[in-house]
């Protein structure tokens, strides 16, 4: 089936077999393979992309079904801040990538890329979450190396809402 | 930022906690993991495995499969059966006698656990792979499974018909058997407990994949795998593939986490090795989920008998061990030895007098087991630290009191255990003060009495363990003593380029671990640069030729070590050039400004920059001095490093639900000298989370057919950030006096102590009720029923 879909808003067209998930053709079709996948159950969250500004597990959705819509992968998330350009890597991320950097928040960084978009939508939806509502908000995404423990503190660091004297801790 | 801020070099020293340079490609998607690879004319593979347990293979009809649009070729146990060199490696033979059988890639005849590989599928696609998969017709003629460890022990049925018995080995340490007998007899209280160590699902983020990339004319390979050691596999591709070890090339490229589930070679790099060269194109092959549960191996599953001996006053004057481990269908690469890391160690952090072990390694139709974080000592540290606690019942004094009765004193180390370890420093009286401080221990006791003073159904429960580990594997000469067979060195070279940068070669495999920050600080640490002129290669066989990789927390102990020694090098031989051009005794120099300088003429100076050009162009160099700036180093430690530390948890149980919530979790760790402690903390976080889960959430589950009940991760719960409260940290630094850095390994720490510190809080919490023991994992069901049956058990009584 062709399907016409906007990714990091680029506009790009393909023939896909209708059972193509939408994660596969972000990484095998358009090469975009930040997106990872975890699992196989919908379960872990390492596939989550933003479809027309909300999280979704990109395994869980088809190809077909993202037809017309907008998608957003990590690959394209430090453009949204206008963090691109020269200077330092550390630089050129959008604000949550960049306290995920300063707070310890990933290790291998295999979750990483589908933490990180969801903790857009989450600070998207709600800008000054407490502790608990971080970790809530972040409960279908999975990460083994971290305990969570800085992923959380990212978050809250993104969403300025982490103590003055932790930030630099 | 000004431009001046900008140019300023950050701190850099040991115990800076400097934000990862791994960081930025992880963070935006730039990194690679194998399945990210291009590799241009790929063929996939698919496996099919067995759905039963134990079954003959009968007659396996490829004709459908073949019909699938994009399938290539379907191989058989059979047509593969001719193309290996040898089977498949277990490097850890135990004992000169013990029985394994031989552990083919794809299975032949007969098939041992749920997800043995009995063919491979080729196709052009990884849906097609899949599809082919699903099409093959496989006639199975199921036997029966062996499931439970003590049934199989008693070989009613045997799997291997070639061993006639189920049973591995068994491996004794008793240096002094009279001594614990004696300790017995004479013993004021004994204490004899059982615990099971449930097996389970290590399961790293990524999944494993592997690709073989052949060279048809030029006869190389090249294997890209996650993986967590590409030089030990480049070995086991020579030594099972048959390809000269000379033209292999492994390349580890983002790994995706691994705990030990990637410290192993797999049948599918074998097999995709093997295809690749058959079929003369490159072949690939990424795990699913699913598959990963039973195809990748799984940790733990032991039965364990402890008992302690002490005398009036609850001092230990015994310990003895029986050890009942489950090895799964066949060996893996350390699956043998797994229990024997742990059995050093029953003693834990205590004057041990006497101690004796004993581990019989038994064969089940299961997924191999093999080296899960901790391999081992999570299993010691568990039953030690559980069975403290019913000495602490049974003596009638408070769990805090019992464990600093018993402590090795502060003065005594190095300590010679009755294991025979030498423990190289130590002070653990500090660990646990300030571990209980952090949960405010009194006022949790306080309110402990009042909510069971006043019936509340919610309790508290408040749960103690200290642990020691041996880590930074390890001494070759040790492990010799194990019958392991390869040595526990690592390589490291550090390099200064001609324009002033330095190249950082290390032998070990970070996948997570941040070696390539911490590695950097060591260097930048000693030379005086900054870390950010430091670049850390490593993974790719072909860039780092020599090394033992990453696992058994031993990439610092070990692997740092050998950057350091390779550092001095560096600066020994810019001393000698230095002096040379500087026309002064190497005796007058000094490491000042990221350079050399004569001391006390600070304007006779040369830059790092400047003697590694003149080490480059060799224009004029000392008589007999190489023209490089090179320092190489292949360390072998003189013994293992014994981090330590004390944690407490903090439970509520809903007794009306069974319900366990982890409200609060304080951990206070010692690993010596720490280089990046933000590294550090993240390590503990990940470790005590991954504890917590096998005391709270996680089993693999089996049924009596042999089936894994939860191989999804719907049914296998890891937890998530919703599950874990925030964990409260603290340290002591008590240097390691083995090695020049003082450090020691923090990977499995964390791991290694938190399950029973978890464990113990719930215990804690339901002792009103007389529960003294609770099976893991401790999920809702089992707190309400053990509730329950020690209410009826004191109605009974009553």
């Amino acid at each position: 089936m062709n399907i016409s879909l906007s990714v990091n808003g680029q506009e790009r067209s393909a023939d896909v077999e209708p059972r193509t998930l939408l994660v596969h053709h972000l990484r095998d079709d358009l090469g975009l393979t930040g997106t990872n996948i975890g699992c196989d159950t919908s379960s872990c969250g390492a596939c989550t992309v933003l479809m027309d500004g909300e999280s979704v597990k990109s395994c869980t959705v088809l190809a077909v079904q993202a037809d017309g819509h907008d998608i957003l992968t990590i690959e394209g998330l430090a453009a949204t801040a206008g963090a691109t350009g020269d200077g330092a890597a550390e630089d050129r991320l959008h604000p949550v990538q960049r306290a995920f950097h300063e707070q310890h928040g990933l290790q291998c960084g295999y979750c990483t890329p589908g933490m990180v978009m969801a903790a857009v939508s989450l600070l998207a939806e709600n800008p000054h979450p407490t502790e608990t509502e971080v970790r809530l908000g972040l409960e279908g995404n999975l990460c083994r190396c971290t305990g969570y423990h800085n992923i959380v503190r990212a978050v809250l660091a993104a969403a300025g809402e982490l103590p003055a004297e932790e930030v630099s801790a | 930022m000004t431009a001046a801020e900008v140019t300023e070099a950050p701190a850099a020293g040991l115990g800076t906690r400097l934000p990862r340079k791994e960081d930025a490609p992880l963070l935006t998607g730039e990194s690679r993991f194998v399945d990210d690879l291009a590799i241009p004319g790929a063929l996939w593979l698919g496996m099919v495995r067995s759905p039963f347990a134990h079954a003959r293979i009968g007659g396996i009809d490829t004709s459908a499969a073949l019909a699938v649009p994009g399938v290539r070729h379907v191989f058989t146990g059979a047509d593969l059966r001719d193309g290996w060199a040898a089977a498949m490696p277990c490097a850890w033979p135990v004992t000169e006698d013990m029985k394994a059988a031989d552990h083919w890639p794809v299975a032949d005849g007969k098939a041992c656990y749920v997800g043995d590989i009995v063919a491979v599928v080729v196709a052009d696609s990884r849906y097609a792979a899949a599809d082919g998969v699903d099409a093959v017709v496989v006639d199975y003629d199921p036997l029966e499974a062996v499931v439970d460890l003590e049934d199989a022990a008693g070989d009613r049925v045997v799997i291997h018909d070639a061993l006639g018995t189920n049973q591995s080995y068994t491996w004794t340490l008793a240096p002094d058997p009279d001594a614990v007998e004696r300790a017995f007899e004479e013993a004021a209280h004994v204490v004899g407990e059982r615990y099971v160590q449930q097996r389970l699902i290590p399961v790293a983020m990524e999944p494993r994949g592997v690709a073989a990339v052949p060279s048809v004319y030029g006869g190389d390979l090249t294997v890209y795998s996650a993986t967590q050691i590409p030089h030990i596999l480049k070995v086991m591709i020579a030594a099972t593939c048959g390809v000269p070890e000379s033209k292999v090339r492994v390349i580890a490229p983002s790994v995706g986490g691994g705990f030990g589930s990637k410290l192993n070679v797999y049948a599918e790099e074998f097999i995709a090795v093997a295809l690749a060269r058959r079929l003369g194109v490159p072949t690939r092959w990424t795990e699913g989920r699913s598959e990963n549960a039973v195809a990748t191996i799984q940790g733990r599953g032991q039965i364990q008998d402890i008992e302690l001996a002490a005398d009036a006053d609850g001092k230990l004057t015994a310990v003895r061990v029986r050890l009942l481990a489950d090895m799964g269908a066949y060996m893996q690469l350390v699956t043998p030895g797994i229990p024997l890391l742990g059995a050093f160690l029953y003693g834990g952090v205590y004057d041990v007098p006497a101690y004796s072990f004993e581990c019989t390694g038994v064969f089940t139709t299961k997924t191999p087991t093999d080296a899960y974080r901790g391999a081992g000592r999570p299993e010691a540290t568990y039953a030690i630290e559980r069975a403290m606690e019913s000495l602490a019942r049974e003596v009638g004094v408070d769990a805090a009191e019992i464990r600093r009765r018993n402590y090795i004193p502060a003065d005594r180390f190095p300590y010679d255990s009755a294991s025979g370890l030498t423990y190289d420093s130590g002070n653990y009286g500090p660990t646990l003060d300030r571990a209980l401080e952090l949960v405010g221990y009194d006022d949790r006791r306080a309110e402990q009495q009042r909510r069971r003073d006043a019936g509340d159904t919610k309790h508290l429960g408040i749960g103690i363990a200290t642990y020691v580990e041996m880590c930074g594997l390890a001494p070759s000469r040790v492990l010799a003593s194990l019958n392991y067979a390869a040595g526990g060195w690592e390589a490291a070279t550090v390099r200064v380029l001609p324009t002033g940068t330095v190249q950082v070669v290390s032998g070990t495999t970070p996948h997570g671990q941040g070696h390539e920050t911490s590695w950097s600080q060591i260097v930048a640490d000693k030379l005086g640069v900054d870390p950010a002129s430091v670049e850390v290669l490593h993974s790719d066989t072909a860039v780092s030729a020599i090394g033992m990789d990453t696992y058994g927390s031993r990439s610092l102990a070990v692997g740092g070590v050998a950057v350091d020694m390779a550092t001095d090098q560096v600066i020994e031989r810019a001393r000698r050039i230095a002096a040379h051009q500087l026309e002064c005794a190497e005796d007058d120099l000094e490491l000042a400004d990221g350079g050399l300088r004569v001391k006390g003429t600070p304007t006779k100076a040369m830059t790092l920059q400047e003697v590694a050009f003149e080490a480059f162009s060799a224009h004029n160099l000392p008589d007999g001095l190489e023209p490089n700036l090179v320092g190489q180093v292949t360390y072998d430690p003189p013994n293992f490093v014994f981090p330590f530390g004390t944690h407490v948890a903090v439970v509520e149980i809903d007794e009306e639900t069974g319900m366990v919530e982890l409200v609060d979790y304080a951990a206070v760790d010692d690993c010596g000298v720490q280089v990046n402690p933000m590294i550090v903390e993240g390590q503990l976080h990940g470790g005590i989370v991954q504890g917590a889960a096998q005391a709270l959430w996680e089993e693999a589950v089996y049924d009596d057919d042999g089936q894994l009940r939860n191989p999804s991760l719907t049914d296998y719960c890891v937890p998530s950030a919703a599950e874990v409260p925030s964990i409260k940290l603290d340290h002591t630094e008590t240097p390691s006096p083995t090695n020049p850095l003082g450090v020691k390994g923090i990977g499995e720490a964390g791991t290694i102590v938190s399950t029973p510190t978890v464990v113990n809080a719930i215990v804690d919490a339901l002792a009103p009720f007389g529960v003294t023991d609770i099976t893991m994992p401790a999920t809702p069901e089992r707190v309400w029923s053990a509730i329950g049956e020690a209410r009826s058990a004191q109605e009974g009584a009553s």
